[in-house]
C-alpha cells in the first residue's frame, strides 16, 4: 500500500457521493479549517460533486493567508539589518508586506534563501558563520514542532547565530474566536488532519461539547474529504455532535506526544494577531525565555504603522468564512495571481487563489 | 502549508531517515518521531517525519469505504 491511489478509486467516491446525496436532507454548511483540505477540495473537483444543499466554506487555515501585514513588515526590515541572511518558506515570498515583498527584495539583492525545511536553515548557519540568518518562522502545529526541533538542535550545536522570527498560530483557539464572533453558520467542521496527527483529537472536543457542532478529522484524498463530509451529515441527521475522526491511519486520539514536548518545551503559547481578525487570545507562539538567544523579535529594527487591508479587498471577510471570493470587486480584475492584492489570492493555498484557478470559468 | 507526504522509510541513521517518496529519496529527520523503524510509512512535513501510517487502520477504512460503494453501486475501480 503506497498510501495515495488506495484513496482515489472512482468505485468508492461513486459510492460515497451517491450515500451523501441520499442523505442530505437539508441545507447545510461545513467549514473546511485547513488551506490544504481547500485546495484539495478543488483539486479533485468535490464541491462539483456534492448536492447543492451541501455547502462548503472555506476558514481561515492558510497560514500564508493568516500573517498580518506587519510580520512582513517586520522580516523585510530584518533583512535590511547589516549581515542578515533571511531565510522562509516559498509560500511567503509574494505575500504583500508595506508596499514590497520578500520577493521584490529579493530583486533589489538582499539576501533572502527560500528554504523547505528549518533544518536547511541551521545549515546556511552553520557554513555562514559571520552572518546573522534570521528564519522566518509561519504554520500551524503542523509546522510549529518542525521549528521547535530545529531550535533545540542549534542549543544542542551551540549555534549562535541563527534566530526564529515566529509567527506561528494555532487551530483550536482561532475555531473558537471565529465561532464566538458569530458571524457565520457552520453546521459541522471539516477539522486539519495533518495538524491533528501532532495535537491528537481531543483539543477540538470543546467544539462539540459548547458549541453543539460535530467535528471529523478528516486525510486529504478525495475519498478522505467525501467519507468526512458524509460522516459529518450522518451526525447532523442524528442530531449529534461529536469529533469522530475518518483519519484514523494518521490521527492517534493523543497526536504525536514526542512532538508536542519538544514544541512546548521551546515555546509557550502568546496571543497573537491574525489577518483579517485581530488578536486572538492564547492563539500564537512564542520562543520561551531559555531560547531567548535564538529570538529574532529582540532584534532592534524599526518599522511604520502600516494600515493592514488594501483598498477593496475583502480577504479579512473571506478568511472569517463570511463572504466567497465572487464577492469581491477586485477578484481576477485587480487582484489575480499574477498580481495578488490580498494574501487569500497569493499563497497557492489561499481561497481567492484556488477559486481563480479552479473556477473562474464556471 | 500543512500539505504531508507518505513516504517508506528505507534506511535509518541516528535521527536521520532515508525516505522513498514514489521514485525520489530523500533525507529526513526522526526527532519528531524517535520510533520510527526501516519498513515504516510516515507523513512527511517540511523535511520531519511526524506521524507513523497505521496500515491496519487504512485497511479497516479502505473496507468500510468498498462496503459503502457494495451498498450504492457496483462500478469499476477507476482511478481519479
Amino acid at each position: 500500500m503506497k498510501y495515495i491511489d488506495e484513496f482515489r478509486k472512482r468505485s468508492a467516491a461513486d459510492g460515497l457521493i451517491a450515500k451523501i446525496k441520499k442523505i442530505a436532507s437539508k441545507k447545510v454548511s461545513l467549514m473546511e479549517v485547513c488551506g490544504t483540505h481547500t485546495m484539495a477540495i478543488f483539486k479533485y473537483g468535490i464541491k462539483n460533486m456534492l448536492p447543492e444543499r451541501v455547502n462548503l466554506i472555506s476558514g481561515p487555515g492558510c497560514p500564508v493567508c493568516v500573517t498580518p501585514q506587519i510580520d512582513i513588515v517586520r522580516a523585510i526590515a530584518i533583512s535590511k539589518l547589516p549581515n542578515v541572511m533571511l531565510a522562509s518558506f516559498g509560500d511567503m515570498m509574494r505575500v504583500p508586506g508595506g508596499n514590497t515583498s520578500l520577493e521584490n527584495e529579493k530583486a533589489k539583492g538582499r539576501d533572502i534563501r527560500i528554504v523547505y525545511s528549518p533544518l536547511d536553515s541551521l545549515d546556511i548557519a552553520k557554513k555562514n558563520k559571520d552572518k546573522r540568518v534570521v528564519f522566518l518562522g509561519v504554520g500551524f502545529e503542523t509546522t510549529s514542532p518542525s521549528i521547535a526541533a530545529t531550535i533545540l538542535k542549534a542549543y544542542d550545536e551551540n549555534i549562535n547565530n541563527l534566530f526564529f522570527l515566529s509567527c506561528h498560530k494555532l487551530i483550536p483557539p482561532t475555531m473558537k474566536a471565529l465561532l464566538s464572533l458569530g458571524e457565520v453558520r457552520v453546521d459541522g467542521f471539516i477539522c486539519p488532519g495533518h495538524v491533528s496527527t501532532l495535537i491528537g483529537t481531543i483539543p477540538y472536543e470543546f467544539i462539540a461539547k459548547d458549541y453543539n457542532i460535530p467535528c471529523v478529522i478528516a486525510g486529504f484524498e478525495p475519498l478522505d474529504i467525501l467519507q468526512s463530509i458524509l460522516m459529518l451529515l450522518e451526525q447532523i441527521n442524528e442530531g449529534k455532535a461529536l469529533v469522530k475522526n475518518q483519519y484514523t491511519r494518521c490521527v492517534k486520539p493523543e497526536g504525536n506526544i514526542k512532538a508536542m514536548e519538544i514544541l512546548r518545551e521551546v515555546f509557550e503559547v502568546s496571543d497573537s494577531s491574525w489577518r483579517g481578525i485581530g488578536v486572538i487570545p492564547k492563539s500564537g507562539l512564542k520562543i520561551r525565555e531559555k531560547y531567548k538567544n535564538f529570538d529574532a523579535s529582540a532584534f532592534e529594527i524599526e518599522v511604520e504603522d502600516i494600515k493592514e487591508e488594501e483598498k477593496g479587498c475583502i480577504c479579512g471577510n473571506i478568511l472569517r468564512g463570511i463572504n466567497k471570493p465572487y464577492d469581491c470587486k477586485l477578484f481576477g480584475k485587480e487582484c489575480t495571481p499574477l498580481y495578488p492584492v490580498g494574501p487569500c489570492m497569493v499563497s497557492t493555498e489561499g481561497t481567492c487563489a484556488a477559486y481563480y484557478k479552479y473556477e473562474r470559468r464556471r | 502549508m500543512c500539505l504531508g507526504i507518505p513516504g517508506k522509510v528505507i534506511d535509518i541513521e541516528g535521527a536521520m531517515a532515508k525516505v522513498e517518496i514514489g521514485a525520489a529519496h530523500r533525507e529526513i529527520s526522526l526527532q519528531l518521531l524517535p520510533e520510527t523503524k526501516v519498513g515504516n510509512y510516515v507523513i512527511i512535513h517540511a523535511g520531519f517525519a511526524i506521524q507513523l501510517i497505521n496500515e491496519e487502520e487504512a485497511k479497516k477504512t479502505l473496507d468500510l469505504l468498498d462496503s459503502i460503494s457494495n451498498q450504492m453501486n457496483g462500478g469499476q475501480d477507476e482511478v481519479y
